[in-house]
């Protein structure tokens, strides 16, 4: 049970225990400037009162030894909040490779979640305890924040581009999720619980519900349910790339750029065809903009990924 | 000062009479007042949304009001706040009375543009309240797209009119201040002679005229996808999201600015003529203002840090918002070094400045927190964000005009306001806003996102001593309403320098006549000329 009136957090992340050490850091500043800064106004305020109406005061001007003090000193104390701060943004945005993926749609009003494994959720959020898990996420219209102040993180998704974010959970239980950037009516209402497991557990949870396919297979089935394998494979008499080994890589473009191949430009391939023309093929391809939802698009994507992952080696794709 | 203070027989409010004579005036101390009223009629509109929120967070259920209504509640009250309250707020009363006295001009450099203004504020303000009586407008202040140029149906393109339109009286503002800075300053008042308040203002009317065009620019965009469905901002039309947040913020953080640099210039009066002494470090002090004018400009993705934006990107803005802390901080110590061997009284506009030196610094500190990239992620878009930036507005800016509003007031309306009630509210300003705004730092940490129509249970003790808090600044705002109306006709007349302070302003009469001065000054030092025997003091005259 929760206390009524909790001052601090709850830390169920490794991430958490690191933001709070620089949190303690700042705090220990913090307190030191105002308790600082207050002492002397009251020591000053008392000690030079005004005692009578004609007191004359001392022409002093300045000191530029305090003017140094007191630039370089807050100086250096910001230039280590910078610091550590920037190390530990850099580690939320660099998951390990071993992370599960787990997708994540914000809608107005509700997070749509699926797992690898093709289980899916709304609202909640299961996770096994201890291992790192990196979360995909997009919105299907305007902007919202995926927030777990438990784990100290947030990361906002965005219509039409994929953000990512990833956490360890080091505790199990149910904490909190929230929609942090304001997205409408029901804003207060978009969020539900994130429920840590054992491993065993989630493993156990994963296979309750109906059983689904993987998003790997359901991207595979899809892949050819769209017809994009009708161009995109060895044997179709249509010139397009093939997508073997593709994720991850740069791709050579017709306009001489070389982009990575990442899940953002996928997206755009699929939905914005002409955006991105693969060096040496002819800008055929019709785009899928409004017959393909973002759960299929992450589907694809997964499949796409799994291509590269187990396909062959990358074929050459210039002439 | 002589035995028997009087009013003088004439001044700029008794020269005409009638309705006429102030809607069609061109005295910048009329304009003044003009703005003044306009501006704290806004002030209790955009207050009384915050009462109904406030009302509403008492419990976490949401049963007061629809979110509908929540959401339009926090929208009026950041609208009206920021862009027809605390932007004007200073600047349009408080410099547009005082920095030609201050420098010893007639008037400002373009007077008809001046009154061009105030009508131009005013038509903005009255689009303001029209939607919020129509049926508002839901998308906060920050207008985020898609949710504002697609998704919503309440009255975004009618808010926006309103804003573009005061966003030029602003600029024109700006404008006016900085040539009258530039060419009217009496003879001898070179730029190191200048008040600090003189300073704020020139680097406040630089942000202005910079950073506005960027604001009306952004949001005619936002309408005219809003409109005609011109794929700027929606991805769905091809459209960037993220763009729109880049171009808002390059205006909104500076705009922070425009709103706390001028209620740093009342404060360095205000600190000097109550500690009677020469401010410390009075360069240091005007360069400051400078470098935050300057710095502020790129320090606006710190909006940013989940947006998906680039790490790198998000690095630099970390890096340069830490930077844009050291000027202000220069300041806050200046200030209380200021205080060193003084001649210290506490009339209230000096509580107020104390109050806030010490809010500014927690204002100021929290926003480091906000600036470190690995706990912005945490409590961006919480109530940590709230209480940051109210401690920023309300116990910066707001303690800043109020300050400034007594400490002049003897010189705009001739008379002393009464000072039991003036220290009692400033105290229960100070006691209330820590009261409302502290928990919210505690509620943010916690996790409690901004913009909530209703919350988990465990956040209600927090929401209700901030709501209680609210009910006690409300009083310490309403207070200083009436003391003051009453003052402005039934005190008892001030004479021109009741603080023995310095500075131009006091070397006329209290009211000062329609062209400030009998003869223009001439000025033979610098302004803080505290602590120079007395006869020095008159030959400076």
């Amino acid at each position: 049970m929760r206390s009524s009136l909790p001052l601090f957090p709850e830390q169920a992340s490794t991430f958490a225990e690191r933001v709070d050490a620089l949190y303690y850091y700042l705090l220990s500043v913090s307190g030191f400037f105002v308790l600082l800064i207050f002492a002397l106004i009251f020591y000053f305020a008392v000690k030079y009162r005004r005692r009578s109406e004609g007191e004359q005061t001392p022409p002093i001007l300045g000191s530029i030894p305090l003017e140094v003090a007191w630039i370089v000193i807050p100086f250096i104390l910001v230039m280590i909040m910078f610091v550590w701060g920037a190390s530990l943004y850099f580690t939320a945005f660099s998951p390990p490779a071993n992370a599960m993926e787990i997708f994540v749609i914000g809608k107005q009003w509700m997070w749509k979640v699926q797992h690898p494994e093709g289980r899916r959720e709304i609202d909640e959020l299961h996770v096994p305890v201890g291992y790192p898990v990196k979360l995909t996420i997009t919105s299907q219209d305007v902007i919202h924040s995926f927030y777990i102040p438990a784990f100290r993180i947030k990361m906002d998704a965005v219509p039409g581009r994929y953000t990512s974010i990833w956490f360890e959970a080091s505790k199990t239980g149910t904490f909190h999720l929230f929609c942090a950037e304001y997205c409408g009516t029901a804003h207060a209402g978009m969020g539900g619980r994130v429920v840590v497991m054992k491993p065993s557990e989630y493993e156990q949870w994963l296979r309750t519900g109906a059983p689904e396919e993987s998003l790997v297979a359901a991207g595979g089935r899809l892949f050819q349910q769209l017809g994009c394998s009708g161009c995109h494979s060895q044997n179709s008499i249509a010139r397009a790339p093939l997508l073997d080994g593709v994720y991850g890589k740069p791709v050579p473009l017709q306009s001489g750029q070389v982009v990575l191949a990442d899940e953002s430009y996928i997206r755009d391939s699929i939905l914005l065809p002409q955006k991105d023309v693969v060096a040496g093929y002819a800008p055929v391809m019709p785009s899928f903009q409004g017959r393909i939802s973002e759960e299929e698009l992450m589907q694809i994507i997964a499949y796409i990924r799994f291509l590269g992952e187990e396909g062959p080696e990358p074929r050459k794709t210039t002439r | 000062m002589s035995p028997t203070i009087a009013i003088p027989r004439e001044h700029y409010l008794n020269v005409s009479y009638g309705v006429k004579s102030w809607l069609f005036t061109t005295d910048h101390k009329r304009i003044a007042l003009l703005y003044l009223t306009t501006i704290t009629l806004l002030f209790f509109v955009g207050g009384a949304a915050a009462v109904l929120m406030r009302l509403e967070l008492m419990t976490p259920q949401g049963d007061l009001v629809q979110s509908e209504t929540y959401n339009k509640l926090f929208t009026i009250h950041g609208v009206i706040m920021i862009f027809f309250f605390l932007i004007p707020s200073i600047p349009a009363v408080l410099g547009n009375f005082l920095i030609p006295i201050m420098i010893g001009a007639r008037d400002l450099a373009f007077p008809r543009l001046n009154l061009a203004s105030w009508y131009l504020f005013t038509l903005g303000s009255i689009f303001a309240i029209v939607v919020s009586v129509m049926g508002g407008v839901d998308t906060g202040w920050t207008f985020y797209t898609p949710y504002s140029s697609t998704y919503t149906n309440s009255y975004v393109v009618p808010t926006i009119v309103g804003i573009f339109v005061a966003g030029f009286s602003t600029i024109l503002t700006g404008l006016n201040f900085i040539v009258t800075i530039h060419t009217m300053r009496a003879p001898g008042l070179t730029w190191f002679r200048l008040p600090l308040f003189v300073w704020a203002h020139y680097a406040t009317s630089m942000i202005i005229i910079l950073g506005t065009p960027v604001i009306a620019i952004t949001l005619s965009l936002v309408a005219l996808e809003r409109l005609f469905g011109v794929g700027i901002f929606d991805p769905a039309l091809g459209g960037d999201p993220i763009l729109f947040q880049h171009l808002f913020w390059f205006y909104s953080h500076p705009a922070v600015y425009i709103m706390v640099l001028p209620a740093m210039g009342v404060v360095s009066e205000l600190i000097t003529a109550f500690s009677r002494k020469r401010i410390f470090g009075y360069s240091f002090m005007a360069f400051s203002l400078i470098a935050i004018a300057v710095i502020g400009f790129f320090v606006w993705g710190h909006h940013m840090f989940v947006s998906g934006q680039s790490v790198y990107a998000s690095m630099i803005f970390s890096f340069l918002s830490m930077v844009v802390a050291i000027p202000s901080a220069v300041k806050v110590f200046n200030w209380t070094a200021t205080l060193y061997k003084g001649s210290v009284s506490y009339q209230s506009p000096m509580l107020y400045a104390l109050g806030f030196i010490g809010l500014f610094t927690i204002g100021g500190l929290t926003g480091l927190f906000l600036a470190s990239l690995g706990i912005d992620i945490h409590v961006t878009d919480t109530y940590f964000v709230i209480a940051h930036f109210h401690y920023i507005m309300v116990g910066g800016s707001v303690m800043g005009y109020l300050g400034g509003i007594h400490y002049w007031f003897p010189k705009i309306t001739g008379r002393m306001y009464p000072e039991g009630w003036a220290k009692f509210s400033a105290l229960i300003i100070f006691a209330g806003f820590n009261l409302t705004f502290f928990p919210q730092f505690l509620l943010g940490y916690l996790g409690m996102p901004r913009r909530y129509h209703f919350y988990p249970e465990e956040f209600q003790v927090l929401n209700v001593m901030s709501s209680a808090g609210a009910s006690i600044l409300g009083l310490g705002y309403v207070v200083p309403l009436i003391y003051l109306i009453w003052a402005m006709r039934y005190a008892a007349p001030a004479g021109p320098n009741p603080w023995g302070a310095t500075g131009l302003e006091w070397q006329t009469s209290s009211p000062p006549p329609t062209h400030n001065f009998e003869e223009t000054p001439v000025v033979t030092q610098e302004v803080y000329a505290y602590g120079m025997p007395e006869e020095d003091l008159k030959d400076g005259r």
